[in-house]
C-alpha cells in the first residue's frame, strides 16, 4: 500500500499581482521520486517557494495537503520541523556562522531533541565524505565564498543531515558539472527510503540520467500538462517543450 | 578555556537593584565647596586636592561639545557625583557586604575570578570594594591596585602619569573627571613581564541620580604585556545617570597591551567616557570594545602613536536600540615612521536606534611610511533605524597607504526564509544573522564576553519581531 505524503489541489499562486501558478494537483506518496520538469518562467520555482510557504508568494486558491494536514498558512519553519525541506536555487550566504554550529542548530530545531556533539559531527564528517566535500568547510561561514558547487552540495549535505519526510530540490542540479551531478544523485540514492520522498525540480534532464526516477510532471505556464514516467524526460530531452506551449 | 556563570544571564542581571544604600554621598551638584568635600572625604593628599580644584576651574571654562548627540538634558546640579559605599575595600570576597556581594555573584565576578583571570577589582558606586591578584604576579612585581591606594602608595609613578595621556583640558567630561574622579585600577607591569592571564576590573553604579567617574591607569613597562579586561553596568532608573571615567594607557616601547571592555549600561546613562593610549617604539596597543547600553554614549578610544613602527588595532561593535543614541568611533595618531593601525568597527541598530561611527586617523609629517586601514559595516534591522559614518582622516605626508572601507546593510527577506526553511524560527534566524555579523568581534573577546555578547545580542532581539 503506497501511503499519501503531500497532496496538491487546485493550487493558484500570485508572485505580486502576477499569477503564476493557475490550479495545479500533484500527488506524492512515500517512497516516490517525482520530477517537475518545465521551461524557464513556467512557476516551478514557485511551487517550491509556495509549499514553503515564502511569503513573497500568495496563495489565491487550492490547498496543500501533508500527512493530512492542511498546510497553506503555516509558517516556514513550522513546514520545515513537519519535514519538508527545500534545497535552495541560490543558497544564502550567512557570514559568521558556521557549517557546523547552523546545521547543529537546525537539527536541534527540526528534531526538537538535543544534539549530541560527537556523534553529530561523526555523522557530518561521514556525509561530507560521501559528497567529496572538503572537511575544512565544516569551520567555515554557511556558503560564504563557497562555489556554485559546493553550495549545491551543502544543500545537499543539509538534507541527508536533517533528514526531511519530503525534500524539494529546486535546481540543485543546475550550473553543475557531470561529476558534480553524479555527486547530487548519490546523495538523493542514500537519502531515499521507502518511509520518504523527493520531489526534483528542474529545466534539464541531465540528472535524470544518473537518477531513477517514478514520475515526470511537465509544468508550462502555470499549469502540470502532462504527467508519464521517466520516458516522458527522455522524449522532452529530444522535442524539448515545443508541443506544449 | 573556561566559562563563567554568566552563561545563564537574563535581564534581571542587570536591572536587579539594591537599596540606595550608603556610607556617604555627597550632596548633588558641582561647586568648589563640594569638590573639597570630595577631596576631604577620600583623604587626598595635597597635590591631588589642588589637582581637583583646578580640573574644576576648567570645566567651568570649557563648553559642551557643539557635535554629536544631545546631552543638554544633563543637569550637573541633579548629579551626586560621590557616592561611598557601606564598605571598605577588601581582598576577601567574604568580607565584603552581602548585598553588594551578591550584585557580583549574580555578574559572575567571583566565579570568573576563579576559572580565568589573575586579578580582579570591582568598583560599587564611587568606591573600590574588592581587589585581588595572584600571588605570582605579585612576586614578579606587578601592581595591580585601587587607584586611591595608588596615589597614596605609588605617588611618584602616579604624578607623572595621571592625566598625561588624556589632559584636564581635554574636553569639558575629562575636566568633570579631573575634579571628581573616584575609584578605579592602577596596574603597573615591570619591564620584560609577560601576564599572560587578564586582569579585569569591574565597574557597577547602583546609586541613582549620581556620576560614575572611576580612574583606570595603565602602565606597561618596556618589552611586557598584558590582556586588561573591563567591565560596567548598572541596573536602570528613570532619571539620568552619568558615566564619565577615565582610561589612560601608557604602552612602553616593544610592549603589548589589550584592553578589552564591554559596556552594558542601563539606558538611562550617559556614557561620556575617555580612553586614551600613548604607543611607544615597536609596541602595540590593541582595543577590543562592545557598546550596548547607555541612552548616549560617545565614546572614541585613541591611540597615539608616538614610536617609530608602533601599531594599534581597534576592534568594536554597538548595538543601538530603541531610544539610544551610540556615537562612537576610534581615532588615531601616526606621530612617528613606520607606524600602522587596522580598524574594524561594527554596528547594528534597531527599533529607531541610532548608531554613528566617528573617527580620526591623523599621519604625521613625520610618520613617513605609515599604513592605516578602516572598515566599518553597519546592520540596520529595521527602516527606521538610523547608521551613520563621519570619518575624519588627515593626512600630512605623502609616503602613506591608508584606505576607508564602509558598508551600510539590512538583513534581506530571502536569508530569513533560507533559514526558516531550515527549521529555525524567524526570531532564532534574526538574531543568527546579527550573532554572525558580530562574530569577527565576539571572537576576540574573552570567552566568557563574548558568551555574555551572544546573550545580550539574543535579549536585545527577544520580541522585536511584529
Amino acid at each position: 500500500m503506497k501511503k499519501e505524503l503531500l497532496k496538491i489541489e487546485n493550487l493558484h499562486v500570485n508572485a505580486g499581482d502576477k499569477e503564476i501558478l493557475k490550479g495545479i494537483d500533484l500527488k506524492i506518496n512515500k517512497g516516490e521520486i517525482h520530477v517537475i520538469m518545465g521551461p524557464n518562467g513556467s512557476g516551478k520555482s514557485t511551487t517550491a517557494n509556495a509549499i514553503l510557504n515564502n511569503p513573497a508568494y500568495s496563495k489565491t486558491g487550492g490547498q496543500i495537503i501533508f500527512e493530512g494536514e492542511n498546510i497553506n498558512d503555516f509558517k516556514t519553519d513550522e513546514i520545515a520541523r513537519k519535514g519538508i525541506f527545500m534545497s535552495f536555487q541560490l543558497p544564502e550566504e550567512i557570514p559568521g556562522i558556521s557549517v557546523t554550529n547552523f546545521l547543529k542548530f537546525a537539527k536541534n530545531k527540526v528534531t526538537g531533541k538535543p544534539v549530541k556533539v560527537f556523534e553529530f559531527r561523526d555523522e557530518l564528517k561521514k556525509y561530507m565524505e560521501d559528497l567529496n566535500m572538503n572537511p575544512k568547510n565544516m569551520e567555515r561561514s554557511l556558503n560564504v565564498g563557497f562555489s556554485g558547487g559546493e553550495k549545491k552540495k551543502n544543500e545537499i549535505l543539509q538534507m541527508l543531515v536533517l533528514n526531511p519526510k519530503l525534500a524539494i530540490l529546486d535546481e540543485t542540479d543546475s550550473g553543475l558539472d557531470v561529476d558534480a551531478i553524479k555527486t547530487v544523485s548519490k546523495g538523493i540514492e542514500m537519502f531515499k527510503n521507502d518511509d520518504n520522498a523527493v520531489l526534483i525540480i528542474t529545466h534539464n534532464t541531465k540528472i535524470l540520467h544518473s537518477l531513477k526516477v517514478d514520475f515526470v510532471h511537465v509544468l508550462v505556464n502555470g499549469k502540470i500538462v502532462k504527467t508519464g514516467t521517466q520516458e516522458l524526460a527522455s522524449e522532452i530531452e529530444e522535442k524539448g517543450y515545443g508541443e506544449y506551449k | 578555556m573556561s566559562k563563567s556563570n554568566i552563561e545563564e544571564i537574563n535581564r534581571n542581571i542587570y536591572d536587579f537593584k539594591n537599596k540606595d544604600e550608603y556610607d556617604y554621598k555627597i550632596k548633588k551638584g558641582l561647586t568648589r565647596e563640594i569638590i573639597e568635600e570630595i577631596s576631604k572625604q577620600k583623604g587626598d593628599p595635597d597635590w591631588m586636592r589642588e589637582f581637583r580644584l583646578k580640573a574644576l576651574e576648567t570645566y567651568n571654562k570649557l563648553e559642551l561639545p557643539t557635535w554629536g548627540p544631545d546631552i543638554s538634558e544633563l543637569n550637573m546640579d541633579e548629579i551626586a557625583t560621590y557616592v561611598r559605599p557601606k564598605t571598605n575595600i577588601s581582598s576577601s570576597w567574604d568580607d565584603v557586604p552581602d548585598d553588594i556581594k551578591d550584585t557580583f555573584d549574580r555578574l559572575g565576578i567571583p566565579e570568573a575570578e576563579k576559572t580565568s583571570l589573575a586579578g580582579v577589582g570591582a568598583q560599587y558606586d564611587s568606591e573600590v570594594v574588592y581587589h585581588s591578584m595572584k600571588e605570582e604576579l605579585i612576586k614578579q612585581g606587578v601592581v595591580y591596585t585601587d587607584m586611591e591606594t595608588a596615589v597614596r602608595e605609588y605617588p611618584d609613578l602616579v604624578k607623572d602619569h595621571f592625566m598625561k595621556c588624556v589632559p584636564v583640558a581635554d574636553h569639558k567630561f575629562a575636566a568633570l573627571h579631573g575634579a571628581v574622579w573616584s575609584g578605579g585600577s592602577f596596574v603597573y607591569v615591570p619591564k620584560e613581564v609577560k601576564v599572560d592571564i587578564p586582569l579585569q576590573s569591574y565597574f557597577r553604579l547602583n546609586s541613582p541620580e549620581s556620576g560614575q567617574f572611576e580612574h583606570t591607569l595603565i602602565i606597561v613597562d618596556e618589552g611586557a604585556s598584558l590582556h586588561f579586561i573591563e567591565g560596567c553596568s548598572a541596573p536602570k532608573y528613570n532619571k539620568v545617570n552619568l558615566h564619565a571615567g577615565c582610561v589612560e594607557l601608557f604602552v612602553k616601547d616593544n610592549a603589548y597591551l589589550r584592553y578589552s571592555t564591554i559596556e552594558n549600561w542601563s539606558k538611562n546613562m550617559l556614557n561620556l567616557n575617555t580612553k586614551k593610549a600613548i604607543v611607544g617604539k615597536n609596541a602595540q596597543m590593541d582595543w577590543v570594545s562592545g557598546s550596548f547600553g547607555s541612552k548616549i554614549s560617545m565614546l572614541y578610544p585613541m591611540s597615539i602613536l608616538n614610536g617609530e613602527g608602533a601599531k594599534t588595532e581597534y576592534t568594536g561593535i554597538s548595538f543601538a536600540g530603541a531610544g539610544q543614541n551610540l556615537d562612537n568611533g576610534f581615532k588615531v595618531v601616526h606621530n612617528k615612521a613606520n607606524t600602522s593601525s587596522v580598524v574594524n568597527a561594527k554596528s547594528i541598530s534597531k527599533n529607531g536606534g541610532k548608531c554613528t561611527y566617528r573617527s580620526l586617523v591623523r599621519i604625521g609629517e613625520n610618520a613617513k611610511n605609515s599604513k592605516s586601514s578602516v572598515s566599518c559595516e553597519s546592520l540596520m534591522l529595521d527602516d527606521f533605524s538610523i547608521s551613520d559614518t563621519i570619518p575624519v582622516n588627515d593626512v600630512r605626508n605623502d609616503d602613506v597607504e591608508i584606505s576607508h572601507e564602509a558598508k551600510i546593510g539590512k538583513i534581506s527577506d530571502k536569508t530569513i526564509f533560507y533559514l526558516m526553511s531550515r527549521g529555525i524560527s524567524e526570531e532564532d534566524a534574526k538574531a543568527m544573522i546579527v550573532r554572525g555579523f558580530a562574530y569577527p568581534i565576539s571572537k576576540e573577546l574573552p570567552v566568557e564576553y563574548a558568551v555574555e555578547m551572544n546573550n545580550l545580542i539574543n535579549m536585545e532581539l527577544e520580541g522585536s519581531i511584529g
